[in-house]
């Protein structure tokens, strides 16, 4: 059992990959991704939010918007999962609330060090796009435990080598027309290409 | 010498601001440096007097790949004309028959003259177009951006075709360099500021791009028609069995990409390289001590269905690109790591990483081109971590 969660771990982590797999939360990887200590505190940031929020959409899929789900409640044959992506959306932006004043109150230390990532991340649409999957591919509570790491842990790798690539990129001499978006964007596109290393591994 | 020297002075002005030519510049001082020793001197500090510049480090990595490239001739023909035998044909076909008719050589595999020309007959034309195209996309950066011609390119475009299989289509090949060298190095400024290996870049999106032409059982042996998988897909394949000897893929006597062949030629590549100072043993060492270990270990695990479990890492070090990739270019000093502590780690990456796909990915039998890229990703990453250590740990002695 613990092999199986293993494997979902480094699958989610390396071969599919949110970032440089899916192309999912490009708008905070590209913007968010100039100075490698502000990368480390998104990447943090997006790790906590995710193994959060997808065991808890996870509880909510199981036991109210699936069909079926409701039948604790008396409710046999309701079908509620049309409902899902609106439901998911509100789910992440209350979480991240939620967390902001928790940490704000009870660990002040990482709230300023996470300052505007938090609610910056409510919009990510890796943090959604992890919600999606796990509905899609029907994980149980503890593999979306998992499964919400991992892929926390995945994006966070790729935005922290992106940063680390754009510092080390201050040396580099772009041609004017493509600096700034232009050459993340294809940066992106290579270390995407690195990363097909992973692409075909059956765990 | 003095008359070629002659004639570059005398053509000087026709580059200069304002001459006819001077927007052809950066070819003139090409031509110039390659041939002497600039007489430039530099205006501001720091004055460094080395005579390892950066040109003489370039041609010394060309001088060190000589040995692969010999062996890339003598292997491809081999491999070919052992193939033609095999298959009863008694002349090669094509162009390349011409050729070898007119040389009056036959395709005998025995005969070292006869394979070391057949094998030029497919290097050359690949060599020759990489070399164009890379050059001419390379002028017309210099010529635009008003820089320098580097040499970079001559490493790059020589370490090129030694990764690509011997009967690769010429446009793909000019397609490879033209990506390797514009998106891989150009766009970020050419030579000794892009991030990523630009030869393998080349090589990686003609993987993706063309997987037919450039991965499979058909293309590692230069003939139409004759199907040979590379030892390494042998070993992975379950029903096949691997039909060379150690010595044979030591020395290089084995089908596959051109120059990866033989790890006894990059042997002798690497002591040139380390002697001089160029690449870093470091870097080299780890590769190879993180292959021994995790092939190793895979030993000692063991599988029922993967058969990649049980090679040793004596035939990992000989098989595939392992030895051409570690030598040439996992060393790369614009794209590796710099830090000491960071190269034992970069290398440590590439050499776990290799044996991990070539085990458990189905998908590639060959690790090491992605493993030096995905490598190349991270080196910065790893630097920083080293230089932020230091830091730290000098500014704590010295409160």
């Amino acid at each position: 059992m613990l092999e199986h969660y293993i494997s979902l771990f480094v699958k989610s982590v390396f071969v599919e990959n949110l970032a440089l797999a899916f192309f999912l939360g490009m708008c905070t990887f590209i913007a968010v991704s100039k100075k490698l200590e502000t990368a480390i505190g998104l990447g943090i940031a997006v790790i906590a939010v995710m193994t959060i929020t997808i065991p808890v959409n996870n509880l909510i899929f199981n036991h109210i918007l699936k069909e079926g789900g409701l039948r604790w409640a008396g409710i046999a044959d309701a079908d509620l999962t049309f409902l899902g992506l609106i439901i998911y959306i509100t789910v992440i932006a209350a979480i991240v609330q939620i967390l902001e004043m928790a940490l704000d109150k009870y660990v002040p230390v990482l709230y300023v060090s996470l300052g505007i990532f938090l609610p910056l991340i409510t919009v990510n649409c890796a943090i959604l796009g992890g919600s999606l999957f796990m509905v899609e591919r029907n994980y149980s509570f503890t593999e979306s435990v998992v499964y919400g790491f991992g892929a926390g842990t995945g994006w966070a790798l790729a935005v922290i080598a992106m940063a680390a690539i754009r510092e080390k990129m201050k040396y580099s001499d772009v041609p004017p027309g493509l600096r700034g978006a232009g050459i993340t964007f294809i940066v992106a596109g290579l270390m995407a290409m690195a990363f097909m290393l992973f692409s075909g591994i059956q765990l | 010498m003095k008359a070629l020297r002659k004639i570059l002075d005398k053509q000087e002005k026709h580059f200069r601001k304002g001459g006819r030519l001077a927007k052809l510049y950066p070819l003139y001082e090409a031509t110039d440096s390659f041939l002497f020793t600039p007489g430039k001197v530099t205006g501001s500090g720091p004055h460094v007097r080395d005579i390892m510049d950066l040109k003489r480090v370039m041609v010394w990595v060309v001088i060190a790949l000589i040995p692969t490239v010999i062996m890339a001739l003598y292997n491809t023909g081999l491999q070919a004309n052992l193939a033609l035998g095999k298959a009863g044909i008694e002349a090669a076909s094509g162009w390349r028959g011409s050729i070898l008719d007119y040389l009056g050589l036959g395709i005998s595999p025995d005969s070292i003259t006869e394979a070391m020309v057949h094998g030029a007959l497919y290097f050359f034309p690949v060599y020759i177009v990489t070399l164009a195209v890379g050059g001419a996309w390379e002028a017309l950066f210099a010529v635009v951006r008003k820089g320098e011609i580097s040499e970079g390119l001559l490493v790059t475009s020589l370490l090129f075709p030694l990764t690509l299989p011997p009967d690769i289509p010429l446009w793909q090949a000019a397609l490879g360099i033209s990506f390797g060298v514009v998106v891989g190095k150009e766009i970020f400024g050419g030579t000794g500021r892009n991030i990523f290996n630009p030869a393998l870049m080349g090589r990686a999106f003609l993987f993706f791009a063309y997987p037919a032409q450039i991965s499979g059982d058909s293309v590692w042996v230069a003939v139409d028609g004759i199907t040979r998988a590379t030892p390494l897909a042998e070993v992975a394949d379950p029903v096949l069995t691997l039909s060379v000897t150690w010595m044979d893929a030591f020395i290089g006597l084995i089908p596959g990409s051109m120059g990866e062949t033989s790890a006894l030629a990059c042997l002798i590549g690497a002591f040139m390289l380390i002697l001089t100072g160029i690449a870093s043993w470091r870097i080299m060492v780890s590769v190879v001590a993180g292959m021994f270990c995790l092939a190793g270990l895979l030993n000692i695990i063991g599988s029922t269905t993967n058969p990649m479990f049980y090679l040793s890492p004596l035939w990992h070090l000989v098989l595939g690109g392992f030895a051409f990739g570690t030598v040439y270019m996992t060393t790369d000093p614009v794209t590796a790591a710099m830090t000491e502590k960071g190269q034992y780690v970069y290398g440590l990456l590439i050499g776990i990483l290799t044996v991990l796909i070539r085990t458990v990915n189905p998908a590639f039998p060959e690790g090491i081109m992605l493993s030096i890229l995905f490598a190349n990703m991270f080196s910065h990453l790893i630097d920083r971590f080293f230089l932020n250590a230091n830091i730290n740990r000098r500014s704590e002695r010295s409160a």
